[in-house]
Protein backbone atom coordinates (compact mmCIF):
# COMPACT_ATOMS: atom_id res chain seq x y z
CA UNK A 1 0.00 0.00 0.00
CA UNK A 2 1.22 3.56 -0.85
CA UNK A 3 2.26 6.13 2.09
CA UNK A 4 -0.86 8.25 1.27
CA UNK A 5 -3.50 5.62 0.94
CA UNK A 6 -1.77 3.95 4.81
CA UNK A 7 -2.08 7.66 6.08
CA UNK A 8 -5.65 7.94 4.75
CA UNK A 9 -6.75 4.30 6.37
CA UNK A 10 -5.02 5.11 9.68
CA UNK A 11 -7.31 8.76 9.83
CA UNK A 12 -10.25 6.93 8.87
CA UNK A 13 -10.37 4.25 11.46
CA UNK A 14 -8.77 6.29 14.07
CA UNK A 15 -8.75 10.09 14.03
CA UNK A 16 -12.65 9.99 15.73
CA UNK A 17 -11.16 7.91 18.63
CA UNK A 18 -7.97 10.08 18.70
CA UNK A 19 -10.76 13.10 18.91
CA UNK A 20 -12.59 11.54 21.45
CA UNK A 21 -9.56 10.80 24.07
CA UNK A 22 -8.32 14.27 23.19
CA UNK A 23 -11.49 16.08 24.21
CA UNK A 24 -11.69 14.18 27.27
CA UNK A 25 -7.70 15.19 27.94
CA UNK A 26 -7.90 19.14 27.04
CA UNK A 27 -11.62 19.44 28.44
CA UNK A 28 -12.54 21.15 24.92
CA UNK A 29 -14.13 20.63 21.86
CA UNK A 30 -12.24 23.17 19.72
CA UNK A 31 -8.57 22.68 21.25
CA UNK A 32 -9.21 19.52 20.65
CA UNK A 33 -10.08 19.27 16.95
CA UNK A 34 -7.08 22.10 16.48
CA UNK A 35 -5.00 18.88 18.03
CA UNK A 36 -6.05 16.53 16.14
CA UNK A 37 -5.54 18.11 13.03
CA UNK A 38 -1.32 19.22 14.25
CA UNK A 39 -1.28 15.89 15.16
CA UNK A 40 -1.70 14.49 11.76
CA UNK A 41 -0.17 16.97 10.34
CA UNK A 42 3.24 15.61 12.38
CA UNK A 43 2.43 12.20 11.36
CA UNK A 44 2.55 12.77 7.97
CA UNK A 45 5.94 14.23 7.97
CA UNK A 46 7.60 12.16 10.83
CA UNK A 47 6.14 8.77 10.01
CA UNK A 48 7.43 9.04 6.41
CA UNK A 49 11.06 9.74 7.97
CA UNK A 50 10.27 7.14 10.72
CA UNK A 51 8.08 4.22 9.72
CA UNK A 52 4.65 4.65 10.92
CA UNK A 53 4.73 3.30 14.76
CA UNK A 54 3.22 0.15 16.66
CA UNK A 55 0.74 1.86 18.22
CA UNK A 56 -0.28 5.07 15.73
CA UNK A 57 -3.49 5.72 18.11
CA UNK A 58 -1.30 6.54 21.14
CA UNK A 59 1.07 8.38 18.93
CA UNK A 60 -1.36 10.30 17.81
CA UNK A 61 -3.45 10.88 21.15
CA UNK A 62 0.27 11.84 22.70
CA UNK A 63 1.39 14.23 19.43
CA UNK A 64 -2.18 16.07 19.85
CA UNK A 65 -1.55 16.67 23.50
CA UNK A 66 2.11 18.25 23.13
CA UNK A 67 0.96 19.92 20.31
CA UNK A 68 -2.39 21.85 22.56
CA UNK A 69 0.17 22.24 25.30
CA UNK A 70 2.43 24.27 22.57
CA UNK A 71 -0.72 26.41 20.85
CA UNK A 72 -1.92 27.37 24.77
CA UNK A 73 1.53 28.22 25.57
CA UNK A 74 2.00 30.06 22.67
CA UNK A 75 -1.28 32.44 23.32
CA UNK A 76 -0.27 32.57 26.79
CA UNK A 77 1.85 35.48 25.24
CA UNK A 78 -1.22 37.88 24.96
CA UNK A 79 -3.38 35.84 27.19
CA UNK A 80 -2.29 34.84 30.82
CA UNK A 81 -4.80 32.30 31.65
CA UNK A 82 -3.72 29.99 29.00
CA UNK A 83 -0.59 29.21 30.69
CA UNK A 84 -1.96 27.81 33.51
CA UNK A 85 -4.34 26.06 31.22
CA UNK A 86 -1.90 24.87 29.91
CA UNK A 87 0.28 23.18 32.83
CA UNK A 88 -3.51 21.82 33.98
CA UNK A 89 -3.45 19.61 31.13
CA UNK A 90 0.29 18.81 31.29
CA UNK A 91 -0.39 17.75 35.07
CA UNK A 92 -3.98 15.47 34.35
CA UNK A 93 -2.81 14.32 31.29
CA UNK A 94 -0.14 12.26 32.84
CA UNK A 95 -2.45 9.92 34.79
CA UNK A 96 -5.15 10.28 32.21
CA UNK A 97 -2.90 9.07 29.69
CA UNK A 98 -1.62 5.93 32.40
CA UNK A 99 -5.90 4.35 31.08
CA UNK A 100 -5.99 0.96 29.88
CA UNK A 101 -7.38 0.79 26.26
CA UNK A 102 -10.58 0.16 27.77
CA UNK A 103 -10.85 3.75 28.90
CA UNK A 104 -10.00 4.81 25.42
CA UNK A 105 -12.96 2.99 24.20
CA UNK A 106 -14.95 4.73 26.91
CA UNK A 107 -14.02 7.94 25.26
CA UNK A 108 -15.89 7.09 22.08
CA UNK A 109 -19.20 6.65 24.79
CA UNK A 110 -18.59 9.68 26.28
CA UNK A 111 -19.06 11.42 22.70
CA UNK A 112 -21.58 10.02 21.69
CA UNK A 113 -23.62 11.01 25.20
CA UNK A 114 -22.14 14.28 25.17
CA UNK A 115 -23.23 14.94 21.80
CA UNK A 116 -26.69 13.16 22.32
CA UNK A 117 -27.19 15.67 25.53
CA UNK A 118 -30.76 15.87 25.77
CA UNK A 119 -30.10 19.84 27.53
CA UNK A 120 -28.83 20.50 23.81
CA UNK A 121 -31.88 21.50 20.93
CA UNK A 122 -32.63 18.68 18.63
CA UNK A 123 -30.99 19.95 15.46
CA UNK A 124 -27.91 20.74 17.33
CA UNK A 125 -27.44 17.23 18.72
CA UNK A 126 -27.73 15.89 14.91
CA UNK A 127 -25.15 18.50 14.13
CA UNK A 128 -22.68 17.30 16.60
CA UNK A 129 -23.20 14.00 16.12
CA UNK A 130 -22.29 13.72 12.68
CA UNK A 131 -19.60 16.32 12.88
CA UNK A 132 -17.62 15.04 16.22
CA UNK A 133 -18.52 11.06 15.96
CA UNK A 134 -18.85 10.65 11.91
CA UNK A 135 -16.33 13.36 10.99
CA UNK A 136 -18.65 14.93 8.30
CA UNK A 137 -17.49 18.29 7.54
CA UNK A 138 -20.32 20.95 7.83
CA UNK A 139 -20.60 21.46 4.28
CA UNK A 140 -21.52 17.43 4.12
CA UNK A 141 -24.04 18.06 6.68
CA UNK A 142 -26.29 21.18 5.65
CA UNK A 143 -26.12 19.36 2.06
CA UNK A 144 -27.75 16.15 3.95
CA UNK A 145 -30.38 18.68 5.63
CA UNK A 146 -30.98 20.79 2.76
CA UNK A 147 -29.52 24.12 5.23
CA UNK A 148 -27.05 26.04 4.62
CA UNK A 149 -23.49 25.37 6.01
CA UNK A 150 -23.93 29.03 8.16
CA UNK A 151 -27.19 27.15 9.60
CA UNK A 152 -25.01 24.21 10.96
CA UNK A 153 -21.67 25.94 11.43
CA UNK A 154 -23.35 28.28 14.02
CA UNK A 155 -25.69 25.16 15.22
CA UNK A 156 -22.37 23.80 16.36
CA UNK A 157 -20.87 26.26 17.30
CA UNK A 158 -23.49 26.90 19.81
CA UNK A 159 -23.95 23.47 20.84
CA UNK A 160 -20.71 23.35 22.06
CA UNK A 161 -20.46 26.84 23.94
CA UNK A 162 -23.35 25.58 25.94
CA UNK A 163 -21.55 22.19 26.40
CA UNK A 164 -18.63 24.33 28.12
CA UNK A 165 -20.59 26.73 29.69
CA UNK A 166 -23.57 24.87 31.09
CA UNK A 167 -21.47 22.29 32.52
CA UNK A 168 -22.70 19.29 30.67
CA UNK A 169 -19.91 16.62 31.49
CA UNK A 170 -17.68 14.22 29.12
CA UNK A 171 -19.04 11.53 31.26
CA UNK A 172 -20.97 8.33 30.20
CA UNK A 173 -24.29 8.58 32.60
CA UNK A 174 -24.66 6.69 35.77
CA UNK A 175 -27.57 3.49 35.65
CA UNK A 176 -29.88 5.75 36.99
CA UNK A 177 -29.61 8.48 34.30
CA UNK A 178 -28.70 5.72 31.35
CA UNK A 179 -32.69 5.15 30.48
CA UNK A 180 -33.05 8.77 29.68
CA UNK A 181 -29.92 9.54 28.19
CA UNK A 182 -30.04 6.37 25.96
CA UNK A 183 -33.66 7.51 24.59
CA UNK A 184 -32.14 10.84 23.25
CA UNK A 185 -28.87 8.99 21.23
CA UNK A 186 -31.18 6.57 20.16
CA UNK A 187 -33.48 9.26 19.20
CA UNK A 188 -30.37 11.09 17.30
CA UNK A 189 -29.49 7.81 15.55
CA UNK A 190 -32.73 7.07 14.13
CA UNK A 191 -33.19 10.42 13.08
CA UNK A 192 -30.21 10.62 10.99
CA UNK A 193 -31.11 7.49 9.74
CA UNK A 194 -34.72 8.35 8.38
CA UNK A 195 -33.35 11.35 7.12
CA UNK A 196 -31.27 9.34 4.81
CA UNK A 197 -33.92 6.64 4.12
CA UNK A 198 -36.97 8.85 3.24
CA UNK A 199 -35.34 12.33 2.99
CA UNK A 200 -38.24 14.78 4.26
CA UNK A 201 -38.57 16.49 1.01
CA UNK A 202 -36.67 17.03 -2.34
CA UNK A 203 -36.08 14.94 -5.02
CA UNK A 204 -33.82 11.82 -3.41
CA UNK A 205 -36.09 9.44 -2.23
CA UNK A 206 -33.02 7.98 0.13
CA UNK A 207 -29.84 9.73 0.59
CA UNK A 208 -27.48 6.81 1.14
CA UNK A 209 -24.87 8.50 3.34
CA UNK A 210 -26.69 9.53 6.55
CA UNK A 211 -28.22 5.81 6.72
CA UNK A 212 -24.85 4.22 6.05
CA UNK A 213 -23.77 6.55 9.32
CA UNK A 214 -26.72 6.19 11.21
CA UNK A 215 -26.01 2.00 11.11
CA UNK A 216 -22.20 2.97 12.15
CA UNK A 217 -22.97 4.60 15.38
CA UNK A 218 -25.36 2.09 15.82
CA UNK A 219 -22.88 -0.87 15.56
CA UNK A 220 -20.62 1.15 17.69
CA UNK A 221 -23.15 2.02 20.26
CA UNK A 222 -23.94 -1.60 20.71
CA UNK A 223 -20.41 -2.89 20.77
CA UNK A 224 -19.84 -0.45 23.45
CA UNK A 225 -23.24 -0.75 25.28
CA UNK A 226 -25.52 -3.72 24.36
CA UNK A 227 -28.12 -2.42 25.83
CA UNK A 228 -31.39 -4.23 24.83
CA UNK A 229 -33.11 -0.40 22.63
CA UNK A 230 -29.88 -0.23 21.15
CA UNK A 231 -29.65 -3.67 19.63
CA UNK A 232 -33.26 -3.35 18.81
CA UNK A 233 -32.40 -0.12 16.84
CA UNK A 234 -29.74 -1.52 15.00
CA UNK A 235 -31.61 -4.47 14.07
CA UNK A 236 -34.88 -2.09 12.47
CA UNK A 237 -32.44 0.17 10.44
CA UNK A 238 -31.25 -3.07 9.12
CA UNK A 239 -34.44 -4.53 8.28
CA UNK A 240 -35.03 -1.09 6.93
CA UNK A 241 -31.82 -0.98 4.91
CA UNK A 242 -32.44 -4.62 3.48
CA UNK A 243 -35.27 -3.25 1.61
CA UNK A 244 -33.70 0.11 0.59
CA UNK A 245 -33.10 -1.61 -3.53
CA UNK A 246 -36.77 -2.87 -3.79
CA UNK A 247 -38.62 0.00 -2.48
CA UNK A 248 -37.75 2.30 -5.27
CA UNK A 249 -38.46 1.93 -9.02
CA UNK A 250 -35.88 2.44 -11.59
CA UNK A 251 -37.80 5.54 -12.53
CA UNK A 252 -37.14 6.52 -9.18
CA UNK A 253 -40.55 5.86 -7.94
CA UNK A 254 -42.11 4.54 -4.62
CA UNK A 255 -42.89 1.25 -4.83
CA UNK A 256 -44.74 -0.14 -1.45
CA UNK A 257 -43.73 -3.13 0.41
CA UNK A 258 -46.65 -5.17 -0.98
CA UNK A 259 -45.34 -4.90 -4.63
CA UNK A 260 -41.99 -4.95 -3.59
CA UNK A 261 -39.94 -7.50 -5.51
CA UNK A 262 -38.73 -9.67 -2.73
CA UNK A 263 -35.70 -10.74 -4.14
CA UNK A 264 -34.32 -7.73 -4.29
CA UNK A 265 -34.24 -7.22 -0.44
CA UNK A 266 -30.92 -8.19 1.16
CA UNK A 267 -30.56 -11.62 2.61
CA UNK A 268 -27.41 -10.48 5.03
CA UNK A 269 -29.55 -7.15 6.48
CA UNK A 270 -32.49 -9.56 7.17
CA UNK A 271 -30.77 -12.27 8.74
CA UNK A 272 -28.50 -9.71 11.20
CA UNK A 273 -31.37 -7.71 11.50
CA UNK A 274 -33.50 -10.50 12.62
CA UNK A 275 -30.91 -11.97 15.09
CA UNK A 276 -30.74 -8.84 16.84
CA UNK A 277 -34.22 -8.75 17.48
CA UNK A 278 -34.37 -12.18 18.98
CA UNK A 279 -31.51 -11.05 21.39
CA UNK A 280 -33.09 -7.57 22.09
CA UNK A 281 -36.49 -9.89 22.68
CA UNK A 282 -35.00 -12.25 24.87
CA UNK A 283 -33.62 -9.25 27.38
CA UNK A 284 -37.08 -8.58 28.29
CA UNK A 285 -35.87 -5.19 29.02
CA UNK A 286 -37.05 -3.67 24.98
CA UNK A 287 -39.09 -1.15 24.28
CA UNK A 288 -40.23 0.54 21.17
CA UNK A 289 -37.42 0.37 18.86
CA UNK A 290 -37.08 -3.19 19.27
CA UNK A 291 -41.13 -3.97 18.54
CA UNK A 292 -40.76 -2.32 14.91
CA UNK A 293 -37.73 -3.83 14.43
CA UNK A 294 -39.73 -7.16 15.44
CA UNK A 295 -42.49 -6.01 12.94
CA UNK A 296 -39.89 -5.39 10.41
CA UNK A 297 -38.63 -9.03 10.59
CA UNK A 298 -41.71 -10.49 10.54
CA UNK A 299 -42.53 -8.92 6.84
CA UNK A 300 -38.90 -9.95 5.99
CA UNK A 301 -39.30 -13.11 6.53
CA UNK A 302 -43.05 -13.42 4.67
CA UNK A 303 -42.24 -14.89 0.89
CA UNK A 304 -45.13 -12.16 -0.35
CA UNK A 305 -47.46 -9.81 0.93
CA UNK A 306 -50.38 -12.28 1.21
CA UNK A 307 -48.10 -14.89 2.96
CA UNK A 308 -47.40 -12.33 5.86
CA UNK A 309 -48.19 -13.29 9.74
CA UNK A 310 -50.57 -10.10 9.78
CA UNK A 311 -51.72 -11.92 13.14
CA UNK A 312 -48.42 -11.39 14.34
CA UNK A 313 -48.08 -8.16 12.85
CA UNK A 314 -51.16 -6.71 14.89
CA UNK A 315 -50.59 -8.42 17.95
CA UNK A 316 -46.90 -6.29 17.91
CA UNK A 317 -48.58 -3.05 17.21
CA UNK A 318 -51.34 -3.71 20.34
CA UNK A 319 -48.31 -3.99 22.73
CA UNK A 320 -45.62 -1.16 20.59
CA UNK A 321 -49.28 1.17 21.26
CA UNK A 322 -49.47 0.21 25.11
CA UNK A 323 -46.01 1.18 25.99
CA UNK A 324 -45.90 4.16 22.69
CA UNK A 325 -49.44 5.18 22.00
CA UNK A 326 -49.12 7.34 18.44
CA UNK A 327 -51.09 7.57 16.26
CA UNK A 328 -48.58 6.46 12.99
CA UNK A 329 -48.79 3.23 14.59
CA UNK A 330 -52.41 3.47 14.94
CA UNK A 331 -52.43 3.73 10.82
CA UNK A 332 -49.90 1.35 10.55
CA UNK A 333 -52.27 -1.20 13.13
CA UNK A 334 -55.33 -0.07 10.92
CA UNK A 335 -53.21 -1.21 7.16
CA UNK A 336 -52.78 -4.74 8.90
CA UNK A 337 -55.98 -5.16 10.09
CA UNK A 338 -57.05 -4.26 6.82
CA UNK A 339 -54.38 -7.10 5.17
CA UNK A 340 -56.08 -9.37 8.18
CA UNK A 341 -59.90 -9.13 8.13
CA UNK A 342 -60.31 -6.83 5.16
CA UNK A 343 -60.78 -3.53 3.53
CA UNK A 344 -63.77 -2.76 5.48
CA UNK A 345 -62.38 -3.25 8.62
CA UNK A 346 -59.22 -1.18 7.90
CA UNK A 347 -61.29 1.65 6.61
CA UNK A 348 -63.28 2.06 10.01
CA UNK A 349 -59.91 2.14 11.97
CA UNK A 350 -58.58 4.99 9.63
CA UNK A 351 -61.90 6.88 9.63
CA UNK A 352 -62.11 6.81 13.51
CA UNK A 353 -58.78 8.12 13.53
CA UNK A 354 -59.12 10.88 11.53
CA UNK A 355 -62.17 11.93 13.22
CA UNK A 356 -60.70 11.95 16.29
CA UNK A 357 -58.79 15.09 14.60
CA UNK A 358 -55.40 12.84 14.47
CA UNK A 359 -53.15 12.88 11.35
CA UNK A 360 -55.26 15.55 9.50
CA UNK A 361 -52.13 16.43 7.93
CA UNK A 362 -50.17 13.17 7.31
CA UNK A 363 -50.54 12.46 3.59
CA UNK A 364 -49.95 8.46 4.17
CA UNK A 365 -53.46 8.26 6.03
CA UNK A 366 -55.21 9.65 2.97
CA UNK A 367 -53.07 7.04 0.81
CA UNK A 368 -53.83 4.21 3.32
CA UNK A 369 -57.69 5.24 2.71
CA UNK A 370 -57.69 5.50 -0.66
CA UNK A 371 -56.19 2.03 -1.28
CA UNK A 372 -58.61 0.59 0.77
CA UNK A 373 -61.68 2.87 -0.29
CA UNK A 374 -60.44 1.40 -3.99
CA UNK A 375 -60.31 -2.23 -2.80
CA UNK A 376 -64.46 -1.74 -2.03
CA UNK A 377 -65.02 -0.15 -5.13
CA UNK A 378 -65.57 3.23 -3.44
CA UNK A 379 -63.85 5.05 -6.41
CA UNK A 380 -65.15 8.78 -6.12
CA UNK A 381 -64.14 8.21 -2.45
CA UNK A 382 -60.96 6.91 -3.26
CA UNK A 383 -60.09 9.66 -5.68
CA UNK A 384 -60.92 12.09 -3.10
CA UNK A 385 -58.92 10.66 -0.43
CA UNK A 386 -55.60 10.73 -3.05
CA UNK A 387 -56.16 13.90 -3.31
CA UNK A 388 -56.31 14.94 -0.21
CA UNK A 389 -53.24 12.66 -0.09
CA UNK A 390 -51.37 14.67 -2.60
CA UNK A 391 -52.22 17.91 -1.08
CA UNK A 392 -49.87 17.22 1.84
CA UNK A 393 -47.44 15.25 -0.04
CA UNK A 394 -44.23 16.98 -0.47
CA UNK A 395 -41.54 13.86 -1.31
CA UNK A 396 -41.16 13.70 -5.19
CA UNK A 397 -40.85 10.37 -5.59
CA UNK A 398 -44.01 10.04 -3.26
CA UNK A 399 -45.92 12.61 -5.08
CA UNK A 400 -45.26 10.75 -8.50
CA UNK A 401 -46.36 7.44 -6.68
CA UNK A 402 -49.40 9.14 -5.69
CA UNK A 403 -50.67 10.60 -9.03
CA UNK A 404 -50.05 7.12 -10.71
CA UNK A 405 -52.49 5.99 -8.53
CA UNK A 406 -55.06 9.21 -8.70
CA UNK A 407 -54.58 8.53 -13.00
CA UNK A 408 -55.32 4.99 -12.45
CA UNK A 409 -58.68 5.56 -11.30
CA UNK A 410 -59.34 7.43 -14.27
CA UNK B 1 -20.57 25.20 39.34
CA UNK B 2 -23.16 27.42 40.98
CA UNK B 3 -27.03 26.59 39.40
CA UNK B 4 -29.69 28.19 40.01
CA UNK B 5 -32.96 25.64 39.29
CA UNK B 6 -36.07 28.39 39.20
CA UNK B 7 -39.35 25.85 39.78
CA UNK B 8 -42.13 27.14 37.83
CA UNK B 9 -45.65 26.14 38.38
CA UNK B 10 -49.26 27.54 37.70
CA UNK B 11 -50.47 29.07 40.81
CA UNK B 12 -53.75 28.17 40.71
CA UNK B 13 -53.20 24.60 40.37
CA UNK B 14 -49.44 24.09 42.35
CA UNK B 15 -51.38 22.88 45.64
CA UNK B 16 -54.70 21.21 43.85
CA UNK B 17 -53.56 18.59 41.71
CA UNK B 18 -53.11 14.89 42.72
CA UNK B 19 -49.33 14.96 42.27
CA UNK B 20 -49.05 18.07 44.10
CA UNK B 21 -46.31 18.30 46.75
CA UNK B 22 -47.45 19.10 50.36
CA UNK B 23 -45.03 21.80 52.29
CA UNK B 24 -43.69 19.49 54.12
CA UNK B 25 -42.33 16.96 51.57
CA UNK B 26 -40.74 20.57 49.89
CA UNK B 27 -38.93 21.05 53.19
CA UNK B 28 -37.93 17.98 53.78
CA UNK B 29 -36.52 17.47 50.21
CA UNK B 30 -34.65 21.00 50.89
CA UNK B 31 -33.02 19.55 54.12
CA UNK B 32 -31.76 16.89 52.12
CA UNK B 33 -29.93 18.66 49.93
CA UNK B 34 -28.64 21.11 52.43
CA UNK B 35 -27.46 17.72 54.37
CA UNK B 36 -25.80 16.71 51.07
CA UNK B 37 -23.83 20.03 51.25
CA UNK B 38 -25.14 21.02 47.82
CA UNK B 39 -27.09 23.98 48.95
CA UNK B 40 -26.32 27.16 48.78
CA UNK B 41 -29.77 29.11 49.32
CA UNK B 42 -33.40 27.88 48.46
CA UNK B 43 -36.98 29.79 48.89
CA UNK B 44 -40.50 29.45 48.22
CA UNK B 45 -42.00 32.46 46.84
CA UNK B 46 -45.15 34.76 47.63
CA UNK B 47 -48.00 34.46 45.00
CA UNK B 48 -47.30 36.41 41.83
CA UNK B 49 -50.11 38.67 42.52
CA UNK B 50 -47.59 40.13 45.23
CA UNK B 51 -44.54 40.91 42.39
CA UNK B 52 -44.46 44.29 41.54
CA UNK B 53 -41.92 45.52 39.00
CA UNK B 54 -39.34 48.20 38.84
CA UNK B 55 -37.70 50.13 35.93
CA UNK B 56 -35.18 53.07 35.41
CA UNK B 57 -35.11 54.30 31.83
CA UNK B 58 -33.14 57.60 31.72
CA UNK B 59 -33.22 57.42 34.69
CA UNK B 60 -36.43 57.75 35.62
CA UNK B 61 -38.25 54.94 37.75
CA UNK B 62 -41.41 53.58 37.17
CA UNK B 63 -42.76 51.24 39.68
CA UNK B 64 -45.78 48.62 38.04
CA UNK B 65 -47.76 46.03 39.92
CA UNK B 66 -47.36 42.65 38.63
CA UNK B 67 -44.90 40.19 36.86
CA UNK B 68 -42.45 41.48 33.58
CA UNK B 69 -44.64 39.50 31.41
CA UNK B 70 -47.96 37.19 31.77
CA UNK B 71 -46.71 33.25 31.32
CA UNK B 72 -48.83 30.31 32.62
CA UNK B 73 -46.68 29.29 34.72
CA UNK B 74 -45.29 31.31 37.81
CA UNK B 75 -42.03 31.43 39.47
CA UNK B 76 -42.74 29.87 42.66
CA UNK B 77 -39.44 29.19 44.33
CA UNK B 78 -35.46 28.51 43.55
CA UNK B 79 -32.38 26.50 44.59
CA UNK B 80 -29.18 27.57 44.06
CA UNK B 81 -26.77 24.99 44.26
CA UNK B 82 -23.25 24.08 43.89
CA UNK B 83 -23.34 21.26 41.36
CA UNK B 84 -20.16 19.24 39.76
CA UNK B 85 -21.99 19.48 36.15
CA UNK B 86 -25.05 19.89 34.78
CA UNK B 87 -26.10 16.03 35.48
CA UNK B 88 -25.72 16.42 38.76
CA UNK B 89 -27.66 19.65 38.61
CA UNK B 90 -30.30 18.18 36.84
CA UNK B 91 -30.44 14.87 38.96
CA UNK B 92 -31.34 17.58 42.29
CA UNK B 93 -34.01 19.35 40.04
CA UNK B 94 -35.29 16.47 38.83
CA UNK B 95 -35.82 15.68 42.47
CA UNK B 96 -37.67 19.14 43.21
CA UNK B 97 -40.93 18.05 44.93
CA UNK B 98 -42.94 20.70 42.43
CA UNK B 99 -41.19 19.59 39.47
CA UNK B 100 -44.14 16.73 39.15
CA UNK B 101 -46.58 19.79 38.70
CA UNK B 102 -44.26 22.35 37.33
CA UNK B 103 -41.36 22.69 35.45
CA UNK B 104 -37.35 23.65 36.62
CA UNK B 105 -35.42 25.67 34.57
CA UNK B 106 -31.70 25.06 35.68
CA UNK B 107 -29.61 27.79 34.62
CA UNK B 108 -25.67 27.66 35.27
CA UNK B 109 -24.73 30.99 37.05
CA UNK B 110 -22.43 33.25 35.51
CA UNK B 111 -19.30 34.12 37.37
CA UNK B 112 -18.64 37.97 36.17
CA UNK B 113 -14.66 38.37 36.21
CA UNK B 114 -15.02 40.95 38.98
CA UNK B 115 -13.23 39.68 42.54
CA UNK B 116 -15.89 39.49 45.48
CA UNK B 117 -15.17 40.65 48.35
CA UNK B 118 -16.10 38.30 51.62
CA UNK B 119 -19.25 40.00 53.69
CA UNK B 120 -17.27 40.97 56.11
CA UNK B 121 -14.87 43.00 54.37
CA UNK B 122 -17.43 45.25 53.01
CA UNK B 123 -19.27 46.21 56.39
CA UNK B 124 -15.58 46.76 57.63
CA UNK B 125 -14.75 49.03 55.04
CA UNK B 126 -17.80 50.38 55.08
CA UNK B 127 -17.87 53.68 57.28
Amino acid sequence: MAYGQVISAIYRHDSRRVLATLIRLLGDFDLAEEALHDAFTAAIVQWQRDGVPDNPRAWLVSAGRFKAIDNLRRRARFDASQAELARQIEVNAEDRLQDDSEALEDDRLRLIFTCCHPALPPPAQIALTLREICGLTTEEIAHAFLCTPTTVAQRIVRAKAKIRDAGIPYQVPSRDELPERMESVLRVIYLVFNEGYSASSGSALTRVDLSDEAIRIGRLLVGLLPEPEAVGLLALMLLHESRREARVSPTGELVRLSDQDRLHWCQEGIAEGGALVELALKSRRFGPYTLQAAIAAVHAEAASAAETDWLQIIGLYDVLLRIEPSPVAELNRAVAVAMYEGPEAGLALIDALLARGELQDYHLAYAAQADLYRQVGRMNEARAAYRQALAFCVQQPERQFLTRQLDSLG
Amino acid sequence: MKYLCLVYCSESTLHSLPDSPRDEECLAYAESVQASGRMVVAEALQSVTTATTVRVRNGKMTITDGPFAETKEQLAGFYLIEARDLNEALQLSAKIPAARVGSVEVRPVRELGVPTQPLDMQEASSP
